[in-house]
């Protein structure tokens, strides 16, 4: 009897492999890859929230094919992530696959899609190297690469006058990127630079590096802190009452997912706050109202980046497939089709450089209050309009 | 270099050391009296982080939902020294390894289910949020409340332990257990009360540190490792040493963040010197634990008649 | 009892080789995937087995082998595409396998000379250490990716073998795993070995015969790390990405909990727990994104009622194998 138990496992794998799922051939399958566990699933569900809203309202369908979503955990490791998108691939037989927050967990599925001959569509993930040397034909972005939205800001800073900044981040590749991006189009001083901790135990304490900051006399102040880390730097920055000494400049810290828990809180020293993105919930256009207002009506909050990200890769996708008269075996046609962006985005119209990243418009955001009081973030200029990554010039397609 | 901002260092520093301290001590007890090694006081950590943020949006006051969270915390502990726990303390270190892992992995995925992935941002009573001034040095208020909190919870510790009848038991039972059990010493309770006692001083210092960073999951699987580090290098058992420890760490590890890229850029470029600063400064805790581990594996303050 | 455990073992070591094979050639082509990265972390098990099991010497840093490993994959082919340090770009298979088992290798004996000096929970602490700091070198290495990772153009290229095709890669995987296992089972009932068991039991004893068993130990560790080292060799060959995230702690605590969910001291231990923990990981994980909370359970329930791994319940025998007990310090 106990053998039993132990040999169990190995027959169940022994079985089960013989079970492939027999292939529906009227529904187009986009495999979605984001992070449903630990803390980082509050991005995941967001961009699950979003990615099943774009469904409902494509009506489920996709020309004529029937839409079928399946999503798979990365666990935010990029081994969990690669094995997951081996299964959606190899086992699913998905037409597509989509998702990936975490550079790292899209660098290490990257290869598992494409040189299988299928489209991934990145609803988050723009490393400088899938950008550059290592781009490839069969990936697209919805998103933007790393560099440009930091890049944004030093041109904003330049716009305010604003003659020198103090810059903080997180000590890895991404955290590097939003330096760099910032430093490389900021035309005033730099006078002082903090690149803190990060990973499994990633500093969330920064009083020390808020301290010299505060000391440089600068006159702004840079960040890049994603996730939880943001809302733990909002809430000393508020603490140590820099708000109004050491003005607050961000990418990719506060946003639709940090906003409500730090309304929640009180802590007002965000408000003002400016940042850059490619989007805005208050952007005007058609589609980004029925985004935003579905979004808000199904799951009484707004959407962040994230979901806008996400909205828009199933609907890229979509259109893709309806172009292609729904032949999702025919990949190059697929491509062609997807690379001419003729889809309504809800950042506005946009086109695809040779890299297949996008080449779009980039804003100015002020954190405010809406009409009912609640935090959000409203674009206040236009800081770049249709801007190109700098790595695209590194692709050889 | 700015002598204000060194003061101020210096009080980050020793904030960190004394939360450190709140997390080691219960390890370092549990470890020399109980010889059990437990990750899953992580776990308490976070649970006295969430009990206190959720119980501060609900009531309004951030010192009644401390008491109420550090009772919360005191009798999840209780509850999992009874059912699980104690079963562990005749086990190998391994064992206990494994054990606490699946323990803190549960830990972790009821805070998913009961509180959802985002985490909370606790908020502060406006009067603790301020700031104050010593001689040019501005400081946030709440630091030095922490300082504060952290310094009584050690002088309360070192009064029951060197001055009170179950300090002596803790006391001998750190030292011999074979002998504090031939006292007659009820060693189950003694055990059942130390590892709540560590856990609620685990809770306190997530409570503490709520309100600056937030209460997330997993949040203790980062700094319990560090804890560690604490416990070996103080020595195990040992509350002197894990304090003394705690506050060593705190400032080496804060000192390194704040200067050792001042400190490299004299002989290397200053590029080469950010880059290398942090990955250095990350590395210097556990440099300083083999060194010493070489040199004084018994830790810096091991408990006395060992 | 020990025919039961060893009829299993064949069993599963047989499964183990037929069945992905013949879902793959049956055209589910997933199954190879997993079964050759399970298969690889098994090899890194039973490196860890070495010592864990049989030296009583319990180390919790094994991933920094794992990740030089790797890492021994990743530079050079990523200097042979893109240039630069020439006397290290290859692609060249042996090139890889000589850095990675010669690197894990020199780690050990640096680590291991020092880690040594200590016993029970402080030699514990001290391997962790030790990988801690190699994961923030990684961490800090901006030319190979730091935390993105690097992505490894072309696999490990060795004459007449493709490791490109699937079925190459796990069976050279497979047969490693069975090379390796064949290695521990000379090393363990070879003198050397026998000095290593009686030191974990009785190490004042073997001093007192005259012997250095811190030497006895150094080389054991230098062997296990290096048999890690050749995992990392082929995880790289696997996964075709390298990163910082393969030295995480917690990947050291997995190939802890695969030895002892197993069953220690016993050769093909991690294998079976390899297997349980890849397939329970799996398999939870598709039943709900809560899959921690009773894969959490089921590691308890492990460590309260079965003694000795899932080896030792093969044996039937409630107080475990007199051999299956784990390191750390014996307690009375």
């Amino acid at each position: 009897m106990n053998k039993k138990l132990v040999t169990l496992p190995a027959l169940v794998l022994a079985c089960s492999s013989f079970l492939n799922p027999v292939l529906a051939e009227e529904s187009v399958k986009i495999g979605f890859v984001t992070t449903l566990t630990t803390g980082g699933a509050v991005i995941g569900n967001d961009m699950k929230d979003a990615v099943e809203l774009a469904v409902e309202h494509l009506g489920g369908m996709a020309g004529d094919k029937k839409i079928e979503i399946l999503f798979e955990d990365d666990g935010f490791k990029p081994e969990i992530g690669k094995q997951a998108t081996d299964k959606l691939v190899k086992q699913d037989n998905v037409d597509f696959v989509a998702g990936y927050i975490w550079s790292h967990v899209l660098m290490a599925s990257f290869k598992s899609v494409v040189n299988a001959d299928k489209i991934l569509v990145s609803a988050n993930a723009g490393p400088s190297a899938i950008a550059g040397k290592l781009c490839n034909e069969n990936f697209f972005s919805t998103s933007w690469q790393n560099n440009q939205t930091p890049m944004a800001m030093g041109e904003l800073l330049n716009a305010k006058g604003v003659k020198s900044l103090y810059v903080m981040a997180p000590n890895y590749a991404a955290g590097k990127d939003m330096v760099a991006g910032v430093e490389s189009t900021f035309k005033g001083e730099i006078l002082g630079r903090d690149l803190t901790k990060w990973g499994a135990d990633a500093q969330l304490d920064f009083s020390a590096e808020l301290a010299k900051a505060k000391a440089s006399g600068a006159e702004g102040l840079y960040v890049f802190y994603p996730g939880k880390a943001g809302g733990a730097f909002i809430k000393q920055y508020t603490q140590a009452g820099l708000q109004d000494s050491l003005p607050l400049y961000t990418v990719f810290t506060v946003d639709s997912i940090s906003l409500p828990k730090l309304q929640e809180a009180g802590l007002d020293g965000v408000l003002g706050s400016e940042m850059t993105q490619f989007w805005s919930p208050d952007l005007d256009n058609d589609q980004n109202r029925k985004f935003v207002s579905g979004f808000r009506e199904k799951y009484s909050r707004y959407p962040s980046f994230y979901a806008a990200q996400a909205y828009d890769s199933i609907n890229l996708i979509a259109s893709a497939v309806v172009a292609t008269g729904g032949d999702v075996s025919d990949t190059a046609a697929l491509r062609a089709a997807m690379m001419k962006a003729d889809y309504p985005s809800v950042r506005g119209p946009y086109t695809y450089g040779n890299n297949h990243m996008p080449i779009q418009n980039f804003y100015g955001r002020t954190v405010e209050k809406d009409a009912d009081g609640n935090w959000t973030t409203v674009i206040s200029s236009t800081v770049f309009e249709n801007h190109q990554d700098p790595f695209a010039a590194d692709c050889k397609l | 270099m700015d002598s204000a901002i060194l003061i101020t260092q210096a009080i980050n520093g020793l904030q960190l050391g004394i939360l450190l301290f709140l997390l080691a001590s219960g390890l370092t007890l549990t470890f020399g009296i109980m010889d059990l090694i437990n990750l899953s006081h992580a776990s308490f950590y976070m649970l006295g982080a969430f009990f206190c943020a959720s119980l501060t949006l609900i009531t309004g006051s951030f010192f009644l939902s401390v008491l109420l969270a550090l009772l919360a915390t005191g009798l999840v502990a209780f509850f999992v020294e009874t059912s699980l726990i104690r079963r562990l303390y005749h086990r190998e270190h391994l064992d206990q390894l494994l054990a606490t892992f699946g323990l803190l992995l549960c830990f972790d995925t009821l805070v998913h289910i009961f509180w959802g992935p985002a985490g909370i941002v606790m908020p502060l009573p406006a009067w603790l949020n301020g700031q104050v001034g010593l001689g040019g040095v501005v400081l946030p208020i709440y630091r030095l409340i922490i300082i504060g909190a952290g310094l009584l919870v050690a002088l309360l510790l070192y009064w029951l332990v060197a001055h009170t009848r179950t300090g002596m038991l803790i006391r001998a039972g750190a030292s011999n257990r074979v002998m504090a059990s031939a006292l007659g010493v009820d060693i189950k309770m003694l055990f059942c009360g130390v590892f709540v006692l560590g856990s609620v001083f685990a809770g306190l210092a997530g409570m503490l540190i709520a309100p600056i960073t937030e209460a997330s999951i997993g949040m203790g699987n980062d700094i319990i490792i560090t804890a560690f580090v604490v416990v070996i290098i103080g020595g195990i058992g040992s509350i002197k040493g894990a304090f003394l420890g705690a506050v060593l760490i705190g400032m080496i590890d804060t000192m390194g963040r704040a200067y050792l890229d001042t400190l490299f850029a004299l002989f290397m470029s200053s590029n080469a010197a950010e880059t290398a600063a942090p990955a250095i400064s990350a590395m210097l805790i556990y440099l300083l634990m083999a060194v010493l581990l070489v040199v004084r594996p018994q830790g810096l303050f091991p408990p006395r008649l060992r | 009892m020990h025919q039961v455990r060893g009829i299993a073992t064949f069993v599963i070591m047989a499964l183990l080789a037929t069945a992905p094979v013949l879902a793959y050639l049956g055209g589910a082509i997933f199954w190879i995937d997993i079964a050759t990265r399970l298969v690889i972390l098994a090899i890194a098990a039973v490196s860890l087995n070495l010592l864990l099991g049989f030296a009583g010497l319990a180390s919790f840093g094994h991933a920094a082998f794992l990740g030089i490993g790797a890492y021994a994959v990743g530079i050079p082919v990523y200097h042979e595409t893109y240039g630069g340090l020439d006397w290290l770009a290859s692609y060249s298979g042996w090139v890889h396998l000589a850095v990675g088992v010669g690197g894990a290798a020199l780690f050990a004996l640096v680590t291991g000379a020092v880690s040594l000096r200590t016993k029970g929970v402080h030699f514990i602490m001290i391997t962790m250490a030790f990988s801690q700091m190699m994961y923030y070198a990684l961490v800090s290495l901006q030319d190979y990716g730091a935390d993105d990772g690097l992505s490894i153009d072309l696999r490990s290229e060795f004459t007449g073998l493709n490791l490109d095709d699937p079925l190459t890669l796990y069976a050279v995987c497979y047969g490693s795993l069975l090379l390796v296992i064949f290695l521990s089972w000379r090393i363990v009932n070879s003198r050397f070995g026998q000095v290593l068991v009686a030191a974990k039991s009785n190490e004042e004893r073997v001093r007192a015969l005259g012997i250095n068993t811190y030497r006895y130990q150094l080389v054991a560790y230098v062997i296990s790390g290096a048999i890690c080292g050749f995992a990392g060799v082929l995880m790289a060959n696997y996964t075709v990405f390298i990163s910082p995230s393969m030295l995480e702690w917690s990947r050291s605590g997995e190939l802890i909990f695969m030895v002892v969910l197993g069953g220690a001291a016993f050769l093909f231990g991690p294998v079976f727990g390899a297997i349980v923990f890849i397939l329970l990981e799996f398999y939870l994980s598709r039943f709900t994104i809560y899959w921690h909370l009773p894969f959490g359970l089921l590691l308890i329930a492990s460590v309260l009622f079965i003694k000795g791994g899932l080896s030792g319940l093969l044996t039937f025998s409630r107080a475990g194998t007199p051999g299956a007990s784990v390191a750390g310090n014996p307690k009375e």
